[in-house]
C-alpha cells in the first residue's frame, strides 16, 4: 500500500519550495481531471512507499473556484492518509482560516509552520506547543528556503499516518450547540470522522455539500440553519466565518508574543510604497514591460529562436536530404522525412528558445511578487473587457509571437479571465504575420505604413470586443471570480524554483502541444505535395489545390474567392503564417521569393482590388492562428471541444469583420452594391447585439436544459 | 452609512457589517474582513482603482465597488 499525503496551504505560503524539498526530483506534473489546474505529485524523499499530492494553493475550502473544489473533493473522496498543511508563520491568522477547515475533515494533519527565519528575525515568539495543543495536531517549525525542519516534518507526518485525527478546535458554545444538533441529525449518513466537516458546511449553507445527502436530511438541516440565524442574528456564512476568525484570534493571542513594538515597516513595505505609488507606479510598470518585450521579443529570445530555426532549416534539413539522397531513398519518403517530420519537429522546438526566455522572466516576476502588482496597477483598464490586469503581458508578448503569448496567460489565476485571454491574444499581429502585411501593402497600397498600423488597431479592437462578448458566454468561460487579491510580500526568487518552473512550462508545451502541431503540419505538407494518385507534384496540382478550388466560394463575399490561390495560401498559413507569402511564390511561379514577396506584387495587384486585398489581410490576421498557437490554446483551455469553439469563434469574427469591411467599402468606392451586403448588414447587427445585449448566450443554456 | 470606500489612504477603520451576497461576500469574509477587524487603507492604485488594504498583518487589494459593500466605523 502506498501512503498518500496531501500538501495543502495558502498561495504564497512557500508551498512550491516545500514540495520541491519533500520530493526532490521525482515529480509528475499533469492537470486535475476536467480543469486546467496543475496537478503535481511526487515520491516522498527517502520513503519508497509514500507519495505527496500537491493541492492547489487556496485560502478556504469553499465551493467556488475550481482550485477549492479540487482540493476538497480530493480530501473527502480520495481519502489521503495524512495532510501536511503549510502555514505561513508571518501571516498566521489568515493561514489558519484554511487550517480550521482542514482539521474538520478528520484526516490526520501535521502543520508545517513555514518562514520561521523571518519570524525570528522580527523577534516574534511563537509558542508552537501551545499552538499544537489548541489545534490538536502536530506543529513543526520549518524554513523551507534553507531546508530547515524538513526531515522533522517528514518524520512527523509518517508518525501520524493511521492515527485518529481529533480536532480540538471548538467555537462558541452557542454555535457548538447547533453543530451537535446537526451532527445528530445526520448520524449514520456520513462517516464519523467527517461528521464535523459536514455539520459546519451545512451550517454555512454550502451549495455543494448537499449533493451527497438526502433531501429529507437537507430539509432538516435547513431548519437548524434558520433557527441558528435567528438566534445569532446574522447570515449563516457570516456566523461561521466570524466564529472561525474569533477562535483563530484567541489561539494567536495565546501562543504568539509580538513584543510591545509598534508595527514596523518591512523592506517589502518600503519597496511597495515606491513600486505601486500614484506617480511612479505606471512608469515602473511601463519600464518592466519594456524590459520583457526587449529581452524576449527584440533580443535574446528572438535570437535564440531565429538561430534554431535557421539551424534546422538551413543545416539539418539539407543535410538530411543529402544523406537520404545518397542512400538512394525514394523522393517521396525523403520528402516525408525532411519536410514533413523534421520540418514539423522544427515547428515545435523552434519556439522553445524564445518561450523559455519569456517563461524565465515571467516566473521571476511571479516569484518576486511583482506579478500581483501588475494586476493591481492594470485592473481598472482591463476589467471592463472581462480580462485581468495581468492580460497585458500576454497581449504584449503576442506582438512577437502568439505561442508564448497564449502560454503566458497561465499567470492569470481567474479561470474566466485566463480563458478569454488565451483565446484572444492571437488577434494581435505577430511577427510572422508581418510579411503578409508587407505583401499586401506593397502589392496594393504603395507600401503604405498605415496598413500595418491599422492591423494592430483592428487586432487590439478584436481583443477588447471579444472580451466584452465572451465574458457573457458563461457556459463556456465560467463566471469571473471576485477580484479580492492578496498582495504578497516581495522577496528574492529562489533559483531552483525559477529554473524548475521555467523548464516545466517549456516541457508542458512540447508534450501537450507537440503531437498536435507535428501531425497537423505533416497533414498539410502531405496535401500540398501529392495529387490524388499519390504522385509527388507541385503545390499547384496537389490535393490542396483541388480542396482550395472546391471551397474558394466561401470567400466570394469577402472579395478574394475567385482565385483558389488565396484559399490555399490561407490554409498553408495554418502551418506558420510566414508560409502565406512563400505559398504565393510557388503558386505564381516565382523563381525565388523574398520575405515581403516583391516578385509577385504585380500579379497580386492584377488579381485583387485594394479592398479585396485588405479583406484578405483582415481575415488572415484574425482567423485561426498557426497550428502551434492552436496547440498552445488547447493547453490553456484544457479540451479539444473548447479549443474547437475558440478557433471557430476566431474564424467567425474575422470572417464577419472582413465581410462587413469589403461589402461596405465596395459601395463607398462606387463599385456598386453586391447582394452579399444583406449578409454584411445582418452580421453587423448580430455583432452589435452580442456587444450590447446583457445575456446573448442564454439560448445556449436553453438548448442544453432542453436536451 | 460609512463604507471602506470612504476611508482615505493611511487611515484605519473597524468593520461593522458586510453587505452583498454569495461568492463575493463569502470571499471578503474568508480573506479576513469580518466584523470587528481593523483595516488600514494603504493606498489607491495609480489609475484610481482598486485600493490596497492592510489587515491581520498582510496586504490585500479590493475594488472600490466591492469596498462599498463593507460598512466601517
Amino acid at each position: 500500500m502506498v501512503i498518500r499525503i496531501a500538501l495543502a496551504g495558502n498561495p504564497n505560503s512557500g508551498k512550491t519550495t516545500i514540495f520541491n524539498k519533500l520530493t526532490g526530483s521525482s515529480q509528475r506534473v499533469g492537470n486535475w481531471p476536467g480543469v486546467t489546474v496543475e496537478r503535481k505529485e511526487g515520491k516522498l524523499r527517502g520513503k519508497d512507499n509514500a507519495k505527496i499530492v500537491d493541492l492547489p494553493g487556496i485560502y478556504s475550502l469553499s465551493p467556488y473556484s475550481p482550485e477549492e473544489i479540487i482540493s476538497r473533493d480530493f480530501l473527502l473522496n480520495d481519502q489521503p492518509d495524512a495532510v501536511i498543511n503549510i502555514v505561513d508563520a508571518t501571516n498566521l491568522e489568515r493561514n489558519l482560516y484554511l487550517t480550521t477547515q482542514i482539521l474538520e475533515i478528520g484526516i490526520p494533519t501535521v502543520i508545517a509552520l513555514n518562514m520561521m527565519d523571518v519570524v525570528k528575525k522580527e523577534n516574534i515568539q511563537i509558542d508552537t506547543e501551545k499552538l499544537s495543543e489548541a489545534l490538536g495536531c502536530k506543529v513543526i517549525e520549518i524554513t523551507a528556503l534553507k531546508g530547515e525542519g524538513v526531515s522533522e516534518l517528514i518524520d512527523a507526518v509518517m508518525s501520524v499516518v493511521g492515527t485518529d485525527a481529533d480536532s480540538k478546535l471548538r467555537y462558541s458554545s452557542k454555535l457548538e450547540g447547533y453543530v451537535s444538533k446537526m451532527e445528530e441529525a445526520m448520524r449514520g449518513s456520513v462517516s464519523a470522522e467527517a461528521e464535523r466537516w459536514y455539520a459546519l458546511k451545512l451550517l454555512e449553507r454550502d451549495e455543494r455539500i448537499g449533493k451527497a445527502l438526502s433531501a429529507d436530511l437537507l430539509a432538516k438541516a435547513e431548519s437548524i440553519v434558520a433557527s441558528m440565524e435567528d438566534d445569532l442574528d446574522n447570515d449563516a456564512d457570516g456566523i461561521i466565518a466570524e466564529e472561525r476568525y474569533a477562535v483563530i484570534g484567541k489561539i494567536v493571542a495565546d501562543s504568539v508574543d509580538k513584543g510591545d513594538r509598534k508595527k514596523i515597516e518591512t523592506t517589502s513595505d518600503r519597496i511597495d510604497r515606491i513600486v505601486t505609488s500614484r506617480w511612479l507606479g505606471l512608469p515602473i510598470f511601463a519600464a518592466v514591460m519594456f524590459g520583457i518585450y526587449f529581452i524576449a521579443i527584440e533580443t535574446i529570445g528572438v535570437w535564440g529562436t531565429d538561430w534554431l530555426n535557421d539551424y534546422i532549416g538551413e543545416t539539418v534539413m539539407p543535410a538530411a536530404a543529402d544523406w537520404l539522397g545518397e542512400a538512394g531513398v525514394a523522393d517521396w519518403l525523403s520528402g516525408l522525412i525532411v519536410d514533413g517530420i523534421i520540418g514539423g519537429v522544427g515547428a515545435v522546438v523552434g519556439f522553445l528558445p524564445q518561450m523559455l526566455v519569456l517563461f524565465l522572466l515571467l516566473v521571476i516576476l511571479e516569484e518576486c511578487g511583482y506579478m500581483a502588482r501588475v494586476a493591481f496597477v492594470m485592473d481598472r483598464v482591463f476589467r471592463r473587457f472581462g480580462l485581468s490586469g495581468k492580460s497585458f503581458i500576454p497581449v504584449l508578448v503576442g506582438m512577437g509571437c502568439g505561442v508564448p503569448g497564449v502560454m503566458s496567460s497561465r499567470s492569470i489565476e481567474g479561470e474566466t479571465e485566463r480563458k478569454i485571454t488565451a483565446m484572444t491574444v492571437t488577434f494581435i499581429p505577430c511577427s510572422a504575420k508581418l510579411p503578409i502585411i508587407a505583401l499586401i501593402a506593397g502589392a496594393l497600397f504603395g507600401q503604405s505604413a498605415l496598413v500595418a498600423v491599422s492591423m494592430y488597431f483592428i487586432g487590439i479592437a478584436c481583443v477588447l470586443m471579444s472580451g466584452i462578448i465572451l465574458k457573457k458566454w458563461k457556459s463556456f468561460v465560467g463566471t469571473p471570480s471576485p477580484f479580492i487579491m492578496e498582495l504578497p510580500a516581495y522577496h528574492m526568487p529562489v533559483v531552483f524554483n525559477v529554473v524548475k518552473s521555467t523548464l516545466d512550462r517549456g516541457w508542458a508545451f512540447v508534450k501537450k502541444a507537440g503531437t498536435f502541431i507535428l501531425l497537423a503540419c505533416a497533414l498539410v505538407w502531405f496535401l500540398s505535395t501529392f495529387d490524388w494518385g499519390f504522385n509527388m507534384v507541385d503545390a499547384g496540382e496537389s490535393m490542396l489545390a483541388d480542396i482550395g478550388n472546391s471551397i474558394k466560394w466561401i470567400f466570394v463575399p469577402l472579395g478574394f474567392g475567385d482565385d483558389w490561390e488565396f484559399t490555399v495560401a490561407t490554409i498553408t498559413g495554418l502551418l506558420a503564417k510566414e508560409n502565406v507569402v512563400g505559398t504565393f511564390g510557388v503558386l505564381f511561379g516565382a523563381e525565388e521569393i523574398s520575405e515581403a514577396g516583391e516578385e509577385i506584387w504585380n500579379v497580386i495587384g492584377r488579381m485583387l482590388t485594394p479592398i479585396a486585398g485588405y479583406a484578405f489581410l483582415m481575415f488572415n490576421m484574425m482567423c485561426a492562428p498557426c497550428f502551434a498557437a492552436i496547440g498552445a490554446i488547447k493547453r490553456e483551455l484544457g479540451s479539444w471541444k473548447d479549443t474547437g469553439k475558440a478557433v471557430l469563434y476566431q474564424c467567425s469574427l474575422s470572417y464577419v469583420l472582413a465581410l462587413i469591411f469589403y461589402q461596405f467599402a465596395h459601395v463607398i468606392k462606387g463599385y456598386g452594391v453586391e447582394p452579399w451586403i444583406v449578409l454584411a448588414i445582418a452580421a453587423g447587427a448580430a455583432l452589435v447585439y452580442l456587444l450590447t445585449a446583457k445575456d446573448p448566450f442564454k439560448i445556449f443554456g436553453r438548448i442544453r436544459s432542453n436536451a | 452609512m460609512k463604507t471602506l470606500k470612504d476611508i482615505k489612504p493611511s487611515e484605519t477603520a473597524t468593520v461593522v457589517k458586510i453587505y452583498g451576497e454569495g461568492r463575493l461576500r463569502r470571499r471578503i469574509m474568508e480573506m479576513g474582513i469580518t466584523k470587528g477587524c481593523e483595516i488600514e487603507v494603504v493606498k489607491v492604485a495609480p489609475l484610481g482603482d482598486p485600493i490596497e488594504l492592510t489587515l491581520r498583518g498582510y496586504d490585500l487589494t479590493i475594488r472600490k465597488a466591492d469596498a462599498e459593500q463593507i460598512e466601517v466605523e
